[in-house]
C-alpha cells in the first residue's frame, strides 16, 4: 500500500521527515517498507521563459533562445524543437542539472553556438500523456499553454511548478488490518501515533439529477449470503473528460495511472475509503435492474481486459435481467464498460464476501486490485460513506448529475462489538504495569470510547471497537492495541520465571548428533538437499519400472517437475551434489547427509519419514575398502553389536560385485558399496563413486549399551601367525568364522594380514594369512597351550573351509 | 716414583684434554689405565718402596688414578654430546614442509548456526522436537487460527498433496505448536527445528524447501516481557554482547500480540545502509503470545496458562552469521564452500 503524504496531510498535519514518520509508523504497527520522493532524480530543472529565438546558423531545424531562467541574466540554450514561441514558460534543465533514468545535462556547444542547458520534455522529466492530457507529446513541454498550471513563476523549481514533489510512503499491511488499505485508515493510525487530530471529511452530496431513483434503477440479491451489503448511487448527464490535475497527482503518486474523470473517481474513492467501487455505463444495464446472483454453470462474460471467462455457481456476478455485467468485486463486464460517449453512470459500492472472492478470482487467475481487498473482509459500514463521497466528486469535478436518493440493501451489517478492557488482565499478559487511565486514553485515540466520558472506572471499562476493526474480538486483541500505543519498546523484558523444566536432547538427538561426529571425524562433510526429487531420479540410479520402492508422495501443485516428488531414497540426492562437485573438478569430495526419507503408509494419511545416514565420495583414495572403513568406525563408534557383511548383487544402483549389505544381528541396518557405472554416468560421472545408505533406525536398534571397564590384560599374548590356502570361493569372512569356532577360549584377535595368488597354489586357489593373539586373563600361556588351540583353529578352517595349512 | 706419578699425570689428563675422537680415546685409556697401563706398571714398584713411604705413596697413586679415571669420563662425555648433536643436525627437518594431511569434514554451516541456538535453549531448560514434514493442512492451519480463507493456504503459496487440500508440505514449523500441546503436559519449553516448504522459486535470498526454529512456552503468569527477555538473550547469543534489538507489531494468526523482531544492522549500526536495506534494522523473527484460541483449541484454558512462540528462519540467520551471500550456496553443497567452515 503506497500512501502519499500529502494526500495524508489533508486529514493528519503530520511534519516530520519521511525517516521519522516511517520508524514511528513502523513501531505502531504499520510496517514501512520505504519512502520513495517523487522527482528525487531531478535536480536544477527550473521554469524558464523563453525571451527571444532565432535560427541556428549551422542547422536548418535548431534555435537559439534566449531564456530568463530567473538566474539573473539570460542564458542561451539551443533547441531541435519546433514547438517553442517567445514568451512560452518551459521547462529549463540548468548546467549541472540530473533528469531521471541518472541523464546529466552540461554547458557544451551545439554545432558551433554555446548552449547552456537543455529545455525539456514533459518525458524527459519522468512523466505520461495521462498526468498531463493536454501537453504536446512531440516536443517541448509549453507550461504556460497547459490552464491547470497556475501560480508558475520563473526560476522556480519544476517539481514544485508541476506537482511531482510528493513523498510516498510504502507500507507492508498485516492481512487482519484490510482497514489499513486506504488513505483515511492509514490516516487513523497516523493520527493515533503522532497524537495529532484526524479531521475525516464527511461527504456532502447537492443532488438534484433528473429523475427518480426508484424509477431508474432497481437491485434484488438473490445471493444475500455473499453479498452482506450493496449500495449503488446513479449520475446522469455524465460529460467524460481527463480528471482535474489534482486528483491525477494524487492517483500517479499513488502508483495508479489516470484514465477519466469517472474511473478516476472510482478509484480515487476507493485508495482513500478502502472501498472498491465499480462504474457502470446504466444503457447497458437492461431493464434498469441489477441482480446479484451467483453465476450459472458455464454462463460466459468478458471482462475489462477483454478476457473471456467460464463461470461455475462459485462466482458471483453482477447481472441485468439478461446477463451479467460484471464479476462481483473482481471487475467489470467490458459489456458494461465506461466509454467515451457514456451519459449515464451507476456508482456500485458493495461489500461481497471475502472467501467468495477469493476463490472466484482464484479459480479465474485474475487477482485484482478491488479482489485483494474484498478477500480480507471489508467494513459493511463504509459502503454509504464511499458511494456519497463519489458523488460528491463528480459534483466538484462538474462530470454529471447525481440522482437524489441511494440503493442501500442491508443483508448483513453486524452490530458493533463491545469488549470489556480488565487493566489487570491486560498487564499480566504484557508483563507491565500501564494505568487504566493511559489504556483508556489509547483506546480514546483509537475511537473505541467517547471522548470526554468521565463516568470511566479506570479498573474496569468498556469499549466499543469500530466496524472497520473486525480484527479485534477478545481481551488479547485490545491487550494488542495497548501494547502498540504504549510502545513494544517500552515493554519490560525479564526472564522466564515459573517451573523449572528439564531440558536436552532425547536419545534419538543423541545418536543424530553422534553420528555426525563420527562422520565428521573419518573426513565426510555435512550436505543439506532438497527432500523433493524429480520422477526420473528413480531412472537414473537404475530403479525398474515396477520398483515398489517408486510409490512416493506426489505434490500436485509443484514448483516444476523436477521437485514434484517426496524422496523414498536419499541416493539421487547425494549422487547429483557428488555430480555437481565432479564436474566442478573438485578432486575430491567426500559428503555425508542425515536426511529424511518419505515412505507412503503413515498416519493418517501421512508418510513415515525415516532418517538415512548417507554417505558419498570420491578421490583422495576413495575404493570398496575405505568406504568400508568408514562404515566400520562408524558402528565401532556406536558400538553396534554383532556386526557382519555379506556381499549384495542385486541392488540395481550398486556395482553387483562391489556391494555390501551390513548386519547387525539378524537385521539389515544398510547397503553399501560402488554405485553402478551406469549410475553414475547418469549424474555426469564417468568415475568411481562410493556410497553408503545406513538407516538410522536401525542404527538406533543397533546401538550398544553405554561401555563399561573391562580390566586391563595382566598376563602377555602369545601372537601366531597361519597362512591357510583354499578356494576362491570362500570369503575371509567364512574363514575367520572358522578361526573364531575353532578357538578354545584363548583366542582374542584375528587379524587378516595378507591375500596371496600365485601358480605354485593352483588354479583357483589363494592363500590368505591371519595373524592370531593368544591369551589366557589369569595366567601366562605356555608354548604348548597355544599350540593346542592354533591346532583346534586349524581343523576347523579344514573341516569348514577346505582351507589347509600353507 | 713420585716424579713418575707426576708425569704420568700431566701427560695424561693433557692427552685426554685434547683427544679427538672415541678410538684415540680408548688407546689412550689403555695406555695410561689398562692393566698394562703406565699407572699400573708405576704401581707396579710399591713393593719396592719402605713401609713408611708406601701410605703415601698409595695415596698419590690413588689420587693420580681418580684424577686419570675423571678426566677420562668427561672427555668421553663430551665426545658424546659432540656426537648427538651432529646426529640432530643432521636429522633436521624443513617444518615448512605441509603436514601429513588429516581428513577432517565439517559441518554444514546451516546447523552450525542450528546447533548454537539449540545450545541456547537447552541451557534454557528447552527439549528439542522433531516432527513429521509431510503434515496435516488441520495441523499447519486450522489449528494454528489459520481459517479457511487465509492467504497462505492458497496452492500459489502452499505445496499439496491431494485435491481437498488435507495433506500438505508444512508450510512452518508451528505445527510442532499443536503437536507438543497435545502430546506433553504443562508445563511446556520446546523448539522444533526443522525443514519447512513454500512455493518460493530459487533466489540469492529465496528456496522453496528451507528451515525454521520454532519455540515455544506455556506456563502460568508467562508474560509478553519474558518473551522480549529470551529473545532478547537469544539474539545476545547469536550476535554478541550489547547487540541491540527492537520489537515491531506485527500479525500472525496464531499469536496475539504478535511482533516481528529486528536487529540492529551490524554494517552501519543503524544508520542505514545497502545491507539493511537504508532501515538500520534487520529482521530476525517473529513472535507473539500464544493466541487464545488456538490455546483452547488444544484444550488447554487460556484463563489459567499463557504462552509466547517464536519462530525464526536458520538460512538467513546463517547467511548472516557467516556472511554468505546467496542463500542457494547452502544447497549447492559444492565442497570448496564447505570446506570454507
Amino acid at each position: 500500500m503506497n500512501l502519499s503524504r500529502k494526500w495524508l496531510n489533508e486529514f493528519v498535519k503530520v511534519d516530520v521527515p519521511d525517516r521519522e514518520f516511517a520508524e514511528a509508523m513502523t513501531l505502531s504497527g504499520s510496517k514501512v517498507e520505504g519512502v520513495t520522493v517523487e522527482g528525487a532524480e531531478i535536480s536544477r530543472v527550473v521554469v524558464g521563459r523563453v525571451l527571444s529565438l532565432v535560427r541556428h546558423p549551422n542547422s536548418d531545424h535548431m534555435w537559439i533562445c534566449q531564456v530568463d531562467a530567473g538566474q539573473g541574466q539570460p542564458i542561451q540554450i539551443v533547441t531541435g524543437a519546433q514547438n517553442v514561441k517567445e514568451n512560452d514558460l518551459v521547462p529549463v534543465a540548468l548546467d549541472g542539472s540530473t533528469l531521471p533514468g541518472g541523464k546529466e545535462i552540461h554547458a557544451g556547444q551545439l554545432r558551433g553556438e554555446d548552449s547552456n542547458g537543455m529545455l525539456c520534455s514533459f518525458a524527459e522529466l519522468g512523466l505520461d500523456q495521462r498526468d498531463f492530457p493536454a501537453a504536446y507529446a512531440d516536443g517541448i513541454w509549453i507550461l504556460s499553454d497547459d490552464p491547470e498550471l497556475d501560480g508558475l513563476t520563473v526560476g522556480q523549481d519544476i517539481r514544485e511548478a508541476v506537482g511531482l514533489d510528493d513523498h510516498v510512503v510504502e507500507f507492508e499491511i498485516t492481512p487482519n488490518r484490510p482497514d489499513c488499505l486506504s488513505v483515511i485508515g492509514l490516516a487513523r493510525e497516523a493520527s493515533a501515533t503522532f497524537d495529532k487530530p484526524c479531521n475525516l471529511h464527511e461527504p456532502a452530496v447537492k443532488g438534484g439529477g433528473p429523475g427518480a431513483l426508484p424509477e431508474l434503477l432497481d437491485v434484488e440479491t438473490p445471493a444475500a449470503d455473499l453479498v452482506p451489503r450493496y449500495t449503488a448511487r446513479m449520475v446522469r448527464g455524465v460529460k467524460i473528460a481527463p480528471s482535474p490535475k489534482w486528483m491525477r497527482e494524487r492517483l500517479r503518486a499513488m502508483g495508479v495511472r489516470p484514465i477519466n474523470n469517472i474511473v478516476d473517481i472510482t478509484n480515487y474513492v476507493m485508495l482513500e475509503y478502502g472501498q472498491p467501487m465499480h462504474a457502470f455505463d446504466y444503457r447497458y444495464v437492461n431493464g434498469g435492474k441489477i441482480i446479484v446472483r451467483r453465476a450459472e454453470e458455464g454462463e460466459k462474460l468478458t471482462t475489462l481486459d477483454g478476457k473471456e471467462h467460464t463461470l461455475t455457481a462459485n462466482h458471483l456476478v453482477i447481472a441485468d435481467e439478461g446477463r451479467a455485467v460484471g464479476l462481483a468485486g473482481i471487475m467489470g463486464g467490458l459489456n458494461s464498460e465506461i466509454v467515451a460517449d457514456t451519459a449515464d453512470v451507476v456508482f456500485e459500492s458493495a461489500c461481497f464476501d471475502g472467501t467468495c472472492i477469493r476463490k472466484g478470482a482464484l479459480a479465474l487467475g485474475m487477482r485484482t486490485e478491488a479482489s485483494a481487498k474484498f478477500e480480507k473482509g471489508l467494513d459493511p459500514l463504509n459502503t454509504l460513506p464511499a458511494v456519497n463521497r463519489a458523488c460528491e466528486l463528480v459534483e466538484l469535478l462538474g462530470a454529471g448529475e447525481v440522482v437524489d436518493g441511494v440503493i442501500d440493501i442491508l443483508n448483513n451489517v453486524p452490530q458493533p462489538t463491545v469488549l470489556t478492557v480488565e487493566p489487570d488482565k491486560i498487564n499480566a499478559l504484557l508483563g507491565t504495569d500501564i494505568s487504566g487511565i493511559e489504556m483508556f486514553k489509547i483506546f480514546e485515540k483509537l475511537d473505541f470510547v467517547n471522548a470526554g466520558d468521565q463516568a470511566v472506572n479506570p479498573n474496569c471499562f468498556t469499549v466499543s471497537v469500530p466496524s472497520y476493526r473486525g480484527d479485534v474480538r477478545r481481551m488479547a486483541d485490545l491487550a494488542e492495541e495497548v501494547a502498540r500505543f504504549h510502545g513494544y519498546n517500552n515493554i519490560p523484558t525479564t526472564l522466564m520465571r515459573g517451573q523449572t523444566t528439564q531440558g536436552g536432547y532425547s536419545p534419538v538427538q543423541k545418536l543424530e548428533n553422534k553420528l555426525g561426529g563420527l562422520c565428521r571425524t573419518c573426513g565426510y562433510s555435512e550436505i543439506i538437499t532438497y527432500s523433493f526429487i524429480s520422477p526420473t531420479a528413480y531412472d537414473k540410479i537404475l530403479w525398474g519400472k515396477e520398483d515398489f520402492h517408486r510409490k512416493s508422495f506426489r505434490i500436485l501443485n509443484p514448483l516444476g517437475e523436477d521437485t514434484s516428488i517426496m524422496r523414498t531414497t536419499t541416493l539421487p540426492s547425494m549422487l547429483e551434489v557428488l555430480g555437481r562437485n565432479w564436474n566442478n573438478r573438485s578432486k575430491a569430495a567426500w559428503l555425508y547427509e542425515l536426511g529424511r526419507i518419505y515412505m507412503p503408509g503413515g498416519e493418517d494419511g501421512l508418510a513415515m519419514e525415516a532418517q538415512i545416514l548417507t554417505l558419498g565420495a570420491y578421490g583422495n583414495g576413495m575404493d570398496f575398502f575405505t568406504m568400508k572403513g568408514a562404515v566400520e568406525a562408524l558402528l565401532k563408534g556406536i558400538r553396534a553389536r554383532d556386526v557382519r557383511f555379506e556381499p549384495c548383487t542385486e541392488d540395481p544402483s550398486y556395482h553387483p560385485g562391489r556391494c555390501a549389505y551390513v548386519y547387525s544381528g539378524a537385521d539389515i541396518v544398510g547397503v553399501f558399496g560402488q554405485i553402478h557405472p551406469l549410475a553414475a554416468q547418469n549424474f555426469g560421472v564417468d568415475g568411481e563413486l562410493y556410497c553408503a545408505e545406513l538407516s538410522f533406525d536401525e542404527l538406533l536398534m543397533a546401538q550398544g549399551p553405554d561401555p563399561e571397564y573391562a580390566p586391563l590384560p595382566k598376563y602377555p599374548p602369545i601372537t601366531r601367525d597361519i597362512a591357510v590356502v583354499c578356494g576362491e570361493e570362500v570369503s575371509v569372512g567364512a574363514l575367520e568364522a572358522a578361526i573364531r569356532r575353532g578357538a578354545k577360549g584363548l583366542l582374542k584377535e584375528v587379524s587378516l594380514f595378507d591375500i596371496y595368488r600365485g601358480k605354485n597354489l593352483g588354479e583357483g586357489k589363494k592363500s590368505v594369512a591371519f595373524n592370531l593373539v593368544l591369551r589366557a586373563d589369569d595366567r601366562s600361556l605356555t608354548s604348548e597351550e597355544a599350540d593346542q588351540d592354533v591346532k583346534s583353529i586349524l581343523e576347523a578352517l579344514e573341516r569348514d573351509c577346505g582351507a589347509v595349512l600353507r | 716414583m713420585k716424579e713418575q706419578l707426576a708425569k704420568i699425570r700431566a701427560e695424561a689428563l693433557s692427552a685426554f684434554e685434547s683427544v679427538k675422537d672415541a678410538a684415540a680415546l680408548d688407546e689412550l685409556r689403555v695406555k695410561y689405565l689398562g692393566k698394562k697401563g703406565e699407572l699400573t706398571a708405576v704401581l707396579k714398584q710399591m713393593g719396592k718402596l719402605s713401609a713408611e713411604e708406601r701410605p703415601a705413596m698409595g695415596q698419590l697413586a690413588n689420587e693420580v688414578r681418580a684424577a686419570l679415571e675423571g678426566a677420562l669420563d668427561a672427555a668421553s662425555q663430551k665426545m658424546e654430546a659432540a656426537a648427538l648433536e651432529l646426529k640432530l643436525k643432521a636429522e633436521t627437518v624443513d617444518v615448512t614442509i605441509p603436514g601429513r594431511q588429516v581428513q577432517v569434514g565439517r559441518r554444514h554451516p546451516m546447523n552450525t548456526a542450528l546447533d548454537e541456538i539449540k545450545e541456547i535453549f537447552i541451557g534454557m531448560g528447552f527439549t528439542v522436537l522433531d516432527g513429521p514434514e509431510i503434515e496435516l493442512a488441520e495441523l499447519n492451519f486450522d489449528r494454528l487460527n489459520a481459517e479457511e480463507g487465509h492467504p497462505s493456504r492458497d496452492w500459489s503459496d502452499t505445496f499439496y498433496f491431494d485435491e481437498d487440500s488435507r495433506v500438505m508440505l508444512r508450510s512452518q514449523t508451528s505445527p510442532m505448536q499443536v503437536r507438543a500441546m497435545d502430546s506433553m503436559p504443562l508445563p511446556i519449553r520446546i523448539i522444533a527445528p526443522g525443514r519447512v516448504y513454500r512455493k518460493d522459486e530459487v533466489d540469492a535470498t529465496h528456496s522453496p524447501m528451507f528451515h525454521q526454529v520454532e519455540g515455544m512456552v506455556i506456563d502460568k503468569n508467562v508474560t509478553m516481557a519474558d518473551l522480549k527477555g529470551t529473545l532478547n538473550l537469544l539474539a545476545e547469543e547469536l550476535f554478541g554482547k550489547g547487540t541491540v534489538t527492537r520489537f515491531r507489531p506485527h500479525h500472525f494468526p496464531f499469536t496475539e500480540p504478535s511482533c516481528e523482531m529486528d536487529v540492529q544492522c551490524h554494517k552501519c549500526g543503524g544508520a542505514g545502509c545497502p545491507t539493511c536495506k537504508g532501515e538500520g534494522w534487520i529482521e530476525l523473527l517473529g513472535a507473539g503470545m500464544i493466541h487464545p484460541r488456538v490455546l483452547e483449541m488444544a484444550g488447554i484454558d487460556p484463563e489459567e496458562w499463557s504462552g509466547w512462540a517464536f519462530g525464526m528462519g536458520l538460512e538467513r540467520t546463517a547467511l548472516r552469521r557467516f556472511k554468505i551471500a546467496d542463500m542457494r550456496l547452502i544447497f549447492e553443497n559444492d565442497i570448496r564452500f564447505l570446506e570454507q567452515f
